[in-house]
């Protein structure tokens, strides 16, 4: 029993920079916009993340550095595909290639280099016999990414704000002609999500490795883009997601501790095919997903004056 | 204050003037980047984008680079032509290459004789059957289960890679090869005819034909216009009776094929042998080669070559100025950016107001 509390808090911990990048990718799908930069977005804010923390000496320097990043690459691909009506999926796929070179160039100085392993407990609940390690002594992100989805849900389907960015996901047109500034609200959506992304990405590189190597989000972005339709489009449902996907994550890396006669890459592939077998599963039923999904989704919308 | 203004019209003139003007903003942007890190600008785009064609070598050089680029990006841009948005090529590239080397391997032990021309091409028959079958899951996943082209493709991206890295740790792995993780070489029967003195190889002209292909296939064929129009206008095509079951199939399977024949052509070609890295990303470069190329077979020939001059050029400026091989990604990444935002002139046009 007691050997299971290190895999929970293991879990948990692979779990959050999916449920950061997910839930920031989902307040760009309620939107209208899809974002499949995610993976570069990430790459970059994990890169120039380490740098920062590296020069500065401290992680949230580094933390700050990597939202920042996000933001500004949500920035550019909001101008490109909100105000010039570019093709979504073309610039999200060129964000996420331009995101790999640039994090190689940025990260190349600091690949080998370490940051000082800080250890976190919150005082008083730490000291629970079973659950104090399970859940209690994690980083503060971890808790602040539960905060997050707890907020999300609250956010969206409980302020007047919330109502107003679904509206302008669910039909640009109505909400155009209400006078709400639909560019400005998917702007404000897409620096949102790119800050979380970065965020996600800082974590990887901060915490979860703590180290820079090469591509080492290894398809995290894509992962999370796949939990917003598992999640249906809820905050509460992408925080059960991403802890299952962190699950199965932890999972291989156990067994392969466990000597389990599995060669480790085949052990690898895990994640990837859980992500396949979900996609499938969920999309099975179209009219399930056509109900869900904001109506206005990967489409360009021109205000007329 | 400069702003958009609808045409009446899509622009002919635009649309073979954007690449260009991207081409243009790409050079810029490297110019700027290159002062950004304390380097001669001139100097870094005469290493980019000259120097890599100023000798026979180097020409040779992007023959081989261009070869699986233009075989991959060919097949793409007949899938986005169809709205599938397949991205995986670089998946269906691995596993082209492990079917090809896995036949090779199997028959170039004295089985196949002292191999030769027929040897070859069933090998890349090997390749495109790999890469096809790789390519059909994603077909059959998205006919059967709706489930999204996109991530699935991708996810067997890594899937691919991790089988690959899986094969040359075991089976594959040359016994008597010290422990690396790769195949045995192939013996000389079996690998593609080259230019003397160069590395370019067969698979280069095998590109071509397949572009020519492609382009009879799209404006003399009634397949190509089904695809065409399958992809423009979906309710059109359904009216006409055009299945876009067929055209998901026909496309991914014909797509992945190719990506397939350029795994093989790399193991066969100027790698020799199976080894955990066959490909330095040549399926996502394809991506911007098929955009670059406005999914035209002609245009796509000239971006593979561009994009082929990027790879040469950044592994001369690591060697030359310093800079990091990744360079090459930046460069692609901006250059797909520079065109995506150069087409809204297409459809739209500037206008001054005051």
């Amino acid at each position: 029993m007691d050997a299971l509390a290190p895999l929970i808090a293991a879990a948990l911990m692979a779990g959050t920079p999916l449920m950061l990048a997910a839930l920031g990718l989902l307040v760009n799908e309620k939107s209208g916009v899809i974002n499949l930069g995610s993976e570069g977005m990430m790459l970059v804010a994990a890169a120039l993340g380490f740098a920062v923390a590296v020069e500065s000496g401290s992680t949230w320097v580094g933390f700050a550095a990597g939202a920042l990043a996000g933001a500004i690459m949500a920035a550019g691909f909001a101008w490109l595909v909100v105000w010039l009506s570019a093709n979504q999926i073309a610039c999200g796929l060129a964000l996420s290639i331009f995101g790999v070179g640039v994090s190689a160039s940025i990260g190349l100085p600091y690949v080998g280099a370490t940051l000082k392993a800080a250890s976190w407990a919150i005082p008083g609940l730490s000291e629970i016999p079973f659950l104090g390690r399970a859940l209690f002594q994690q980083h503060p992100l971890v808790y602040t990414a539960i905060v997050l989805a707890l907020a999300l849900s609250w956010f969206l389907y409980r302020t007047r704000a919330g109502l107003i960015l679904r509206a302008v996901g669910e039909s640009p047109e109505s909400a155009h002609a209400l006078g709400y500034p639909v560019r400005r609200i998917r702007l404000a959506a897409l620096l949102f999500g790119g800050a979380c992304c970065g965020l996600a990405g800082a974590f990887m590189s901060l915490v979860y490795t703590p180290m820079w190597v090469e591509n080492m989000v290894a398809g995290r972005g894509w992962i999370a883009l796949a939990l917003t339709p598992f999640a249906t489009w809820r905050p509460m449902r992408v925080l059960v997601g991403a802890y299952l996907f962190g699950g199965i994550t932890i999972l291989t890396f156990h067994m392969q501790a466990l000597g389990v006669p599995i060669a480790s890459q085949l052990l690898s592939m895990l994640p990837y095919l859980a992500t396949i077998l979900v996609l499938v599963l969920i999309s099975r039923n179209v009219d399930w997903i056509r109900i869900n999904m904001p109506a206005s989704l990967g489409r360009v919308f021109i205000p007329n004056r | 204050m400069l702003e958009l203004v609808p045409r009446a019209e899509p622009s002919r003139r635009m649309m073979w003037l954007s690449p260009v003007l991207a081409l243009a903003l790409t050079a810029l942007c490297g110019a700027l980047m290159f002062i950004g890190v304390g380097k001669a600008p001139v100097q870094g785009l005469y290493v980019l984008f000259v120097a890599p064609l100023s000798s026979l070598q180097g020409w040779a050089e992007i023959g081989v680079k261009m070869a699986p680029l233009l075989l991959c990006a060919i097949g793409l841009a007949l899938c986005f032509r169809a709205n599938v948005f397949n991205i995986g090529a670089e998946g269906q590239l691995v596993v082209g290459s492990i079917a090809a080397s896995a036949f090779v391997l199997a028959f170039d032990d004295g089985l196949g004789g002292q191999g030769g021309w027929y040897m070859i091409a069933l090998a890349i028959l090997a390749g495109a059957l790999g890469g096809a079958f790789w390519a059909s899951i994603v077909a059959w996943l998205r006919d059967r289960f709706h489930a999204n082209e996109i991530l699935v493709s991708l996810m067997l991206v890594y899937v691919a890679e991790l089988l690959l890295s899986y094969l040359v740790h075991g089976v594959m792995r040359d016994p008597d090869g010290f422990g690396f993780p790769q195949s045995r070489m192939f013996n000389d029967g079996f690998l593609l005819p080259i230019l003397p003195g160069t590395r370019v190889h067969a698979g280069i002209i095998l590109a071509l034909l397949v572009a020519l292909w492609a382009w009879l296939f799209l404006a003399r064929l009634l397949a190509g216009f089904r695809l065409t129009v399958g992809g423009l206008a979906p309710l059109a095509a359904r009216y006409a009776g055009f299945s876009s079951r067929r055209a998901l199939w026909g496309c991914l399977l014909g797509s992945g094929a190719l990506a397939g024949v350029a795994g093989a052509c790399e193991v066969m070609g100027p790698i020799g042998q199976l080894t955990p890295s066959v490909s330095p990303g040549y399926g996502f470069a394809a991506i911007i080669v098929a955009f670059v190329g406005r999914l035209h077979p002609v245009g796509v020939i000239f971006a593979s070559f561009i994009m082929a001059l990027f790879y040469i050029g950044g592994e001369l400026s690591q060697t030359r100025l310093g800079m990091p091989s990744a360079i090459t990604g930046i460069f692609q990444g901006i250059l797909l950016f520079s065109l995506l935002a150069c087409d809204v002139l297409i459809h739209q046009r500037l206008r001054w107001r005051p």
